[in-house]
């Protein structure tokens, strides 16, 4: 079994560096109190879902690459995404005049 | 080890790591404009990565609609709501950053074991450069209908954008009727929903 094709980057190494982007960008998520930030985490956790696609795109789907028209759906998705989400982002500071996320909880139990 | 592998682990190890200092930037920096700019590193270096995968056209979607278009806009939104404020403390803070670190590290190492467990066998030999024609005959055939779809999508989220983001111009008030000042709009609206528990 060679997975490092005429490369000399295994397969893993691309899920690995895609696992600590994601992860990084979970904990930002959960943790960040600015809402842009929030916003750019979710970004950070699409790109690690592209850096999969596209590996397992080009190491296991060599001959018909459907993880790169994935990958690009996925983009699209997210320029869509973070254009209304930061209409809303927008939306909110005028109307709470904060970014702070822990402001936000007009719907909050 | 020839010298072409060399160079693209060189390349690889190089990428990685702008990838992850960028990602641990963007999410631990007190500034946010420094974590935009950080953002814009992190999307180029995937692009490198996507050119390492032989991926020539998302690697020029990804550098013209992220780093193009999804930062600028990102910039543009810090710009927009640049106010310093100083967070009030909340409290549990450092429990909850522990207890999501702990969290994401698990999620961590389930991802890193899922992904030396599994058996992945090996694919085809990848197209290299043909890969964007591939990419327009997916697209102009058995994807096509999510292509449009796309497209659809885009429209909806640029209108939708829009509407929320703009400011209502009303020619006259909605509840006296009486004529208001054009000018109005450009002044600062008083806020609708401010919280006043913690004024």
């Amino acid at each position: 079994m060679d997975l490092s094709l005429s490369s000399g980057i295994p397969l893993q190494a691309f899920l690995v560096l895609a696992a600590v982007l994601f992860c990084t960008g979970v904990w930002g998520l959960i943790n960040s109190r600015n809402a842009v930030r929030v916003l750019m985490s979710i970004e950070l956790m699409l790109n690690a879902v592209n850096i999969n696609l596209m590996a397992f795109s080009s190491y296991l789907d060599g001959q018909l690459i459907r993880g790169q028209v994935f990958a690009i759906f996925v983009i699209t998705v997210a320029a869509a995404e973070a254009a209304v989400g930061l209409a809303i982002l927008l939306s909110l500071y005028r109307n709470r005049d904060t970014v702070d996320m822990e402001r936000f909880n007009l719907l909050r139990w | 080890m020839t010298i072409a592998s060399t160079t693209q682990q060189i390349c690889f190890a190089v990428l990685s790591t702008t990838v992850v200092a960028g990602a641990l930037g963007v999410v631990l920096l007190p500034n946010v404009v420094y974590a935009a700019f950080l953002l814009a590193g992190v999307f180029l270096s995937v692009a490198g990565l996507y050119l390492m995968l032989n991926a020539s056209f998302v690697a020029a979607a990804q550098i013209l609609v992220y780093v193009g278009a999804v930062n600028v806009l990102i910039l543009f939104a810090i710009m927009l709501v640049n106010k310093r404020e100083d967070l009030a403390a909340i409290p549990g803070l450092g429990l909850r950053r522990l207890l999501s670190g702990l969290v994401c590290g698990g999620l961590f190492v389930l991802l890193i074991r899922v992904a030396f467990t599994t058996p992945w066998g090996s694919g085809p030999e990848p197209v290299g450069e043909e890969a964007t024609i591939r990419i327009g005959e997916h697209l102009f055939s058995d994807y096509l209908l999510p292509f449009e779809l796309a497209s659809v999508l885009l429209l909806m989220a640029m209108i939708g954008a829009i509407v929320l983001a703009r400011r209502d111009v009303f020619s006259e008030d909605i509840g006296t009727g009486e004529e208001v000042d054009q000018g109005l709009i450009e002044k600062a609206r008083t806020p609708l929903l401010l919280d006043r528990s913690v004024r």
